[in-house]
């Protein structure tokens, strides 16, 4: 992040930044409308309250998924495991209701962000002990806890018919036309935006991501930040988990199987750089909604379904080539600035 | 530095290279006593089939990952060109050198197009790749969608994995030699080999010296997408069937492969040798486990638990021996007071 000594200066860059980031928020949520207005000028019903609630369901796993990435990625790492901790969390809350059909909701939420954040705990104690690149330990770890589940499960499967009736209603339920799952993403998020905001180990996590070495000379406990981040982004993972379970009843060991790409790319769509250092849990979840929209308005604009993972890659590709640009002009203008000061 | 005389055994002995040779030589010498099957000709014919398109696609990402750049799309590469075969074959080309010409040409724009983005936008390649991983295997879907096309030459399918005369061994292999013969050259007698290793260490610096960074770059992203075309045709004919999810997560196993085999993710760091030591380490390791029924979900434990291991390995070995070397000289000082 910038920090000036001159204090005018650095307010003024302050609120700059600021504005860019609004911007770069502002940017996403304008081609979100603009794609659900086409579309419903196509199809009137595509924004009908029924569908507005499919969309929500399907945006809210993806969201949160995407909030805990995001406080990965702004560190200057990557969780490419999330997708199999989130097929492992959702085998094993649909376990949980069979073998002990009574326990509580409340429980099975906790029982999976535990075992998410445990996950976590192993790609970040890897990462931030061994200090080995996050990259290449949790595309290990993808395979390995997908491993794992697949040899748990042995093709076995949990039909809605053994989970209770609570959990399963909460995955349907809806308030004042919001569905319930939805607004477990909305609290997640607005938690995540305000610590990473306003919290000192929140802003720590931005300087770690733009300057690891500086951010360590500086005493910040880059380690233990890093760490944290990742046990974030796993029990995220692991209560995306268990959601997933809720809405679809039906669990067996693919649950989540590939979502790594479709979080990574709501991340980046979303407007966090992937080398750290800038962008919020905001822009990363109104990415996540985007690519949602994306993918149920093609079908209403009569394209091919087959285009859709092409579309989210060329919106990635799209994406880090607009922050490249926006990069190099902000650069340009607080160079062509100090000069004149000089 | 000054131990650099008394060092070349102990540096041989303990170099990753020659661990990942002692390793694969282990597997194989347990394997075939404890396993049925392993060590037989046939067993080594699969192996060999495996590690083709991963040897293939290997070759040029290890130079790619020496310069500290990596490519995630070549799974995709390898899908997108599965369905653009089949689909040309479909719409009635029919001379098979022809076929793999227009392939090998897909896999350079392809390969090409990530070059464009990393070398002229300036943008990481780990980004890039991620979205061309999604638009590629998007394109493939695209071109074929859920349908196969399976209905190639007999002759030609055969032709692609027909033994060598008098061996097991698929004659594909000498192609995956010829390139290794190429790329090794490259990287070890040429300036250009050394130039990928400046470029790893400090391409900032390696600019300043004279070494056309960018380009280099660019050439490395071309020839790794033509590699991984051609790790396509064969999967194509090998398999006869041309899928959109060919060899989806292949890229796992490429990486896992050549960072067991030494080469540092961060760039300017381990060689060919170890890599296709590597490939054959993970092909063997697999095919046994596979014969002494191990089942293929453990076997992907297996394959991740390797990957961890061979970056957390050498980085606890590096941080031993920096101990070990920054404990040495005090006693040497001792001993001239």
């Amino acid at each position: 992040m910038i920090t000036t000594p001159a204090p005018v200066r650095a307010r003024g860059a302050a609120t700059f930044a600021r504005r860019l980031l609004v911007a770069r928020e502002l940017g996403i949520a304008l081609a979100l409308a603009l794609l659900v207005a086409v579309t419903t000028i196509r199809n009137p019903r595509f924004l009908s309250a029924q569908s507005i609630k499919d969309l929500l369901l399907g945006a809210t796993i993806l969201a949160i998924l995407a909030t805990g990435q995001a406080i990965v990625v702004i560190t200057r790492n990557v969780d490419l495991s999330v997708g199999s901790v989130l097929g492992v969390t959702a085998f094993a809350t649909g376990v949980l209701f069979k073998d002990h059909p009574g326990t509580p909701i409340v429980l099975a939420l906790l029982a999976g962000i535990g075992i998410g954040a445990l996950a976590g705990a192993v790609n970040g104690g890897l990462i931030a002990a061994a200090q080995v690149p996050a990259l290449v330990v949790t595309l290990g770890t993808l395979y390995v806890f997908r491993g794992l589940d697949y040899t748990w499960a042995t093709g076995r499967q949990v039909n809605a018919a053994d989970m209770p009736h609570g959990f399963l209603s909460l995955g349907t339920r809806t308030i004042l036309g919001v569905p319930v799952l939805a607004l477990f993403a909305v609290a997640v998020l607005l938690i995540a935006g305000f610590v990473l905001r306003s919290y000192r180990s929140g802003r720590e996590l931005y300087a770690i991501g733009s300057d690891p070495d500086a951010a360590r000379l500086s005493g910040i406990p880059v380690g233990r930040r890093v760490f944290a981040a990742f046990v974030a982004s796993g029990a995220l993972a692991g209560l995306a988990g268990v959601l997933h379970a809720a809405r679809f009843g039906t669990v067996d060991a693919n649950a989540g199987l590939g979502s790594e790409l479709n979080v990574v790319a709501a991340v980046v769509v979303g407007g966090v750089a992937i080398f750290g250092g800038s962008g919020s849990v905001y822009g990363a979840a109104l990415g996540a909604a985007l690519l949602t929209t994306i993918g149920s308005a093609l079908p209403v604009l009569g394209i091919d379904p087959f285009w859709q993972r092409a579309a989210v890659g060329a919106l990635i590709l799209a994406a880090i080539g607009l922050d490249r640009v926006l990069a190099v002009r902000t650069a340009r203008r607080l160079r062509g600035g100090r000069a004149r000061d000089a | 530095m000054r131990e650099s005389a008394r060092r070349p055994l102990w540096t041989v002995l303990w170099s990753w290279d020659a661990l990942v040779i002692v390793a694969l030589v282990l597997v194989i010498a347990v394997g075939t006593s404890t396993i049925d099957g392993v060590g037989t000709p046939r067993f080594y014919r699969f192996v060999v089939l495996e590690a083709i398109p991963i040897a293939l696609i290997a070759l040029p990402l290890t130079l790619v990952i020496i310069t500290g750049e990596i490519d995630l799309s070549v799974a995709s590469t390898v899908g997108l060109t599965c369905c653009v075969l089949g689909q040309l074959w479909h719409a009635g080309v029919t001379s098979l050198p022809l076929l793999v010409v227009l392939s090998l040409l897909l896999g350079a724009v392809l390969g090409a197009l990530n070059g464009v983005f990393v070398t002229v936008f300036g943008l990481p390649s780990l980004a890039v790749t991620i979205g061309t991983l999604a638009f590629y295997r998007g394109l493939a879907y695209v071109v074929l969608g859920d349908r196969a096309v399976a209905d190639y030459p007999v002759s030609w399918t055969r032709r692609m994995i027909s033994p060598i005369p008098h061996t097991t061994i698929p004659w594909f292999v000498f192609v995956v030699g010829a390139l290794a013969l190429v790329f090794g050259i490259l990287l070890y007698a040429t300036p250009v080999g050394r130039a990928l290793y400046a470029i790893g260490n400090n391409d900032v610096a390696a600019g300043f010296s004279g070494i056309a960074v960018l380009r280099t770059k660019f050439w490395l992203f071309v020839a790794t997408g033509a590699c991984s075309a051609l790790a396509g045709v064969f999967w194509t004919f090998r398999f006869a069937s041309a899928r959109a999810d060919n060899a989806t997560g292949l890229e796992l196993s490429v990486i896992a492969a050549v960072l067991l085999g030494g080469v540092s993710i961060f760039g300017g760091r381990g060689g060919l040798v170890g890599v296709l030591a590597a490939v054959a380490l993970l092909g063997v390791l697999r095919n046994a486990l596979q014969l002494a029924d191990v089942p293929a979900n453990d076997l992907t434990i297996v394959t991740g638990s390797l990957l961890i291991l061979s970056v957390v390995g050498p980085n606890l070995a590096r941080q031993a021996r920096d101990r070990l070397r920054r404990r040495r000289p005090i006693p040497a000082l001792e001993r001239t007071q």
